[in-house]
């Protein structure tokens, strides 16, 4: 039963007029739920915003949380359940610091009692049901916009691109490599292949739990767009595992240099570039 | 019509392409690097496409000509300072410019050219060494 604007104007009274008894009880039954985690009077403070916005949403005769008037109480509705949301409370501790409101109220109402009572209470209830819904939804969002944000700081940390030599810059990679981690190898690496002036690049999968035939394909792609730059790539740390798996996969790796450790790897590359080196001093002789 | 302009470095020939290819900048290009590489005697060719956002097949497939018609004249051709952005959506083209060297930038590109001279001028040496009849060593030439 949806609430009508008389009613909305009559649940403001009630709430002005047992102003300070609400907001009390309303405080404790939220605290008794937060089990000592947000303090009396942050709680006690929260509830009194809410209960001033709720008093003027009635006042100007609003019936849906979602009317242009009820701006206010979104916003404070929303906050709390941002608040709530970054301190690590669960979703029931925070709806319960709205659908609390509904005992309080149930609690207030039983003393006029009659079937007016009644038929209040549970349009009264309708207008609360919205909000508590209202507060999940910004609440997961909150969290959602949370794991988002550590989802990408993740990616960051795990992709670091270092330089091993003059001109020589390895990827260690750990962890499964999925298409979007690939993606961001990739472009880090290439990234570093043109700031550093690098020709040769490692990647070692040292840390790579396991290569299916997907892991295999985001590695070549990333070493033929290397070669496509003009640096040479080589492919290090291929633990015996994987290897039998690359093989009983029937996985390719083509031209590419494949070394069992990052230590031989480095020594490919210091002995191909350092037998031009020693070609060329002979040729002075 | 625009001109890519090209600019001779000692005996190599470096083109910096800055507009966007249309067919005939392209043609226009292959005809005057062609004409340039035999009046100048030049033994490599740098293309440096750092401004290029975009490659494409077209792009390409011009850049595999250029690479023929400088080999027909005996001048290595380095493509350098292609963009990562430019490289991995050649790899998910699946356009892997066959037949094309290339160097992360004009530097590079120009040590590489060195050294596919030296490489050559390795041969020439060893042919002389190889003895006087000459038979082999003009094979080898001939292959290459």
């Amino acid at each position: 039963m949806a609430l009508t604007a008389e009613q909305s104007g009559r649940l403001a009274g009630l709430l002005r007029e047992h102003g300070e008894r609400i907001t009390l009880r309303w405080t404790e039954i939220v605290a008794a739920q937060m089990r000592g985690r947000l303090s009396h009077a942050e709680l006690l403070r929260q509830v009194q915003d809410l209960h001033r916005i709720m008093i003027a949403f009635g006042d100007q005769g609003l019936v849906d949380l979602a009317d242009e008037g009820g701006g206010e109480l979104r916003a404070e509705l929303a906050e709390l359940s941002r608040g709530r949301a970054r301190q690590g409370l669960s979703a029931t501790e925070t709806a319960i610091s709205v659908f609390a409101l509904k005992d309080v109220l149930l609690e207030t109402l039983e003393v006029a009692g009659g079937t007016e009572a009644l038929r209040d209470y549970v349009a009264y209830s309708a207008l609360i049901d919205q909000m508590g819904l209202f507060t999940f939804e910004s609440y997961v969002r909150t969290r959602e916009s949370l794991i988002a944000d550590q989802a990408e700081q993740l990616l960051e940390l795990s992709t670091p691109v270092v330089k091993l030599w003059e001109g020589v810059v390895a990827v260690p990679l750990v962890g499964t490599l999925d298409s979007a981690r690939a993606q961001v190898v990739m472009e880090r690496l290439l990234q570093t292949l043109v700031d550093t002036g690098s020709p040769y690049a490692i990647i070692d999968i040292t840390g790579v739990p396991a290569v299916d035939t997907q892991v295999a394909q985001h590695i070549l792609k990333t070493v033929v767009a290397a070669r496509l730059m003009g640096a040479d790539c080589i492919i290090s740390g291929i633990r015996p595992q994987i290897a039998q798996t690359i093989v009983a996969l029937g996985i390719e790796f083509g031209d590419i240099a494949t070394k069992a450790s990052l230590a031989d790897a480095l020594r490919h590359v210091l002995r191909s570039t350092g037998v031009e080196m020693g070609r060329r001093a002979r040729r002075g002789q | 019509m625009e001109r890519v302009p090209i600019l001779k470095i000692g005996s190599i020939l470096l083109v910096s392409i800055q507009v966007d290819m249309s067919d005939q900048t392209a043609v226009q290009l292959q005809e005057d690097l062609a004409e340039r590489i035999v009046a100048t005697g030049a033994h490599g060719v740098l293309i440096d496409i750092t401004a290029l956002d975009i490659v494409d097949s077209f792009v390409g497939r011009m850049l595999s000509t250029i690479a023929s018609i400088s080999k027909v004249l005996d001048a290595e051709t380095v493509v350098v300072g292609m963009r990562p952005a430019v490289a991995i959506t050649l790899v998910e083209l699946g356009l892997s410019l066959n037949g094309i060297r290339t160097a992360l930038n004009v530097e590079r590109g120009m040590e590489l050219i060195a050294a596919a001279r030296d490489d050559d001028q390795d041969l020439d040496e060893d042919e002389d060494d190889a003895g006087p009849d000459g038979g082999p060593a003009t094979e080898t030439t001939a292959s290459r």
